[in-house]
């Protein structure tokens, strides 16, 4: 049996899909933003040193980072049904690639030579002074290509939002899918919407991490 | 809670049902990745530049389209292609299996170009063949550094898994789902799930350390007993995006 393909119903959701891009697109830049940042509080806190803070929160980000994304989705809408979706979408992306980035952070601040740590002691910095103007500047700096491919696995998985009733680009495919039986049409237009997006930033994290010479 | 509980342990064997769905499409996935990895990994190393091309194009592409969108082009397109329906364990297989085979083609491609030079240039002054060459000095050892970031994929490819309730197969997630709703227990329900899946985690990384320890040991080296019960290396949990793009 041959399929005919439907160049109209690719026209037709063209508009739809792009609509649904730019969704996902605000829910990857939100929620990369927000595992950045709380990325970075996990694992300065990770060397807070006392166990007290240490142990709960590698605790924390252990269980977070070995359970699936889909059902903390599932669970934080079901479980805050006032708030708006794609809020929950965002917070829920963010924390869970948070736990994945204090990993990152982790590994870049324990990159930064014992020197420098030495250093700013002998000159008797602040703690607080310590950490913005000498050990952040420099581990911040070798994260950065992480941070950028793992906005790029993100993206992604933005299409997991829809199951929360987030718009984003594969409900709307779905939607019109469904309403016009062109489901080969519009997820394959899906696919290569993500092909076309994802692969040309990979390829600029690639020059980014040979300049900042990984 | 206790509603939650008591409805949870009186339909066990539907807990088991789905556990088996869902340990199913993870082993079943995980083969189906491993054996293309190694497909890709090899045929990216190769001296054919069309083996190379191939290998390059096919992984891209199946690393940047998106499992969720592949699963559902599967579920929901190709019986409209094709003409016939794939079952919904068999779709996800198929996506796991692909999407993280092409992932695991780059750990399989970095790990053969980590063994020092030295070792193929010597299998090759010791007159082997090149299978001998492979199997005998090159795998052995490659097959050492592929582990961890093999574990790291495992466990995604199980975070995946609760995609199949989306395409109505009967897994974990789907069965605790129908008790969430049966018993209005939302809090518990989902907690509960989370921690079934993180329990699944944790003994796939043993069971993992298991065998790194075992291939460590055949290369003559030790590992402490006690690292058999460490958790998950603290590196990316995703190889870098484009490993292999233009250089």
């Amino acid at each position: 049996m041959s399929y005919e393909w439907d160049w109209d119903a690719v026209r037709d959701s063209l508009p739809l899909l792009w609509h649904g891009f730019l969704t996902t697109l605000l829910a990857t830049v939100l929620g990369t933003a927000v595992a950045a940042v709380l990325g970075l509080l996990v694992a300065v806190a990770g060397r807070v040193p006392t166990r007290l803070v240490t142990v709960p929160v590698r605790a924390v980000t252990e269980f977070v980072r070995s359970t699936p994304l889909l059902v903390q989705l599932v669970g934080a809408y079901a479980v805050f049904n006032t708030v708006d979706p794609l809020t929950i979408g965002v917070a829920v992306l963010g924390i869970h690639y948070a736990s994945y980035l204090s990993e990152v952070y982790r590994a870049g601040i324990d990159a930064v030579p014992k020197g420098q740590w030495e250093a700013c002691r002998a000159l008797s910095m602040s703690p607080r002074r310590t950490w913005q103007a000498v050990i952040l500047p420099q581990a911040v700096r070798k994260v950065l290509p992480a941070l950028g491919n793992y906005g790029i696995s993100m993206f992604k998985e933005t299409p997991f939002l829809a199951v929360i009733t987030v718009q984003e680009m594969v409900a709307k495919a779905r939607e019109y899918g469904a309403d016009h039986f062109t489901y080969a049409e519009t997820f394959t237009l899906a696919g290569l919407f993500f092909l076309a997006a994802s692969y040309p930033t990979s390829l600029l994290m690639r020059k980014l991490e040979k300049r900042l010479g990984h | 809670m206790a509603d939650f509980y008591s409805y949870f342990f009186d339909h066990m064997s539907a807990v088991w049902s789905g556990l088996l769905v869902t340990v199913e499409a993870t082993v079943l996935g995980s083969v189906v990745a491993l054996a293309l990895s190694f497909v890709f990994g090899f045929a990216a190393g190769s001296r054919l530049p069309l083996a190379r091309g191939v290998s390059r194009v096919v992984v891209e592409f199946l690393r940047g389209t998106s499992l969720y969108v592949q699963l559902f082009w599967l579920y929901y397109a190709f019986p409209l292609l094709a003409g016939y329906e794939l079952s919904p364990l068999f779709c996800g297989v198929v996506a796991l299996g692909m999407n993280y085979g092409a992932y695991g083609s780059e750990v399989v491609r970095g790990a053969l170009n980590a063994v020092p030079k030295a070792q193929w240039e010597a299998a090759v002054a010791l007159n082997m063949t090149p299978l001998q060459r492979m199997r005998r000095v090159i795998l052995p050892q490659a097959w050492v550094q592929m582990i961890p970031s093999f574990t790291n994929l495992l466990i995604q490819l199980l975070k995946c898994t609760p995609l199949l309730w989306l395409i109505s197969a009967a897994d974990l997630t789907t069965v605790v789902q129908q008790m969430r709703d049966r018993t209005g227990a939302t809090t518990w329900a989902y907690l509960t799930l989370l921690v079934i899946y993180f329990v699944l985690a944790y003994a796939l990384t043993l069971l993992m350390n298991a065998l790194e320890r075992h291939a460590k040991s055949r290369l003559g080296l030790r590992t402490d007993r006690r690292s058999l019960l460490r958790r998950r290396g603290a590196g990316p949990a995703r190889e870098p995006e484009t490993a292999g793009g233009p250089s």
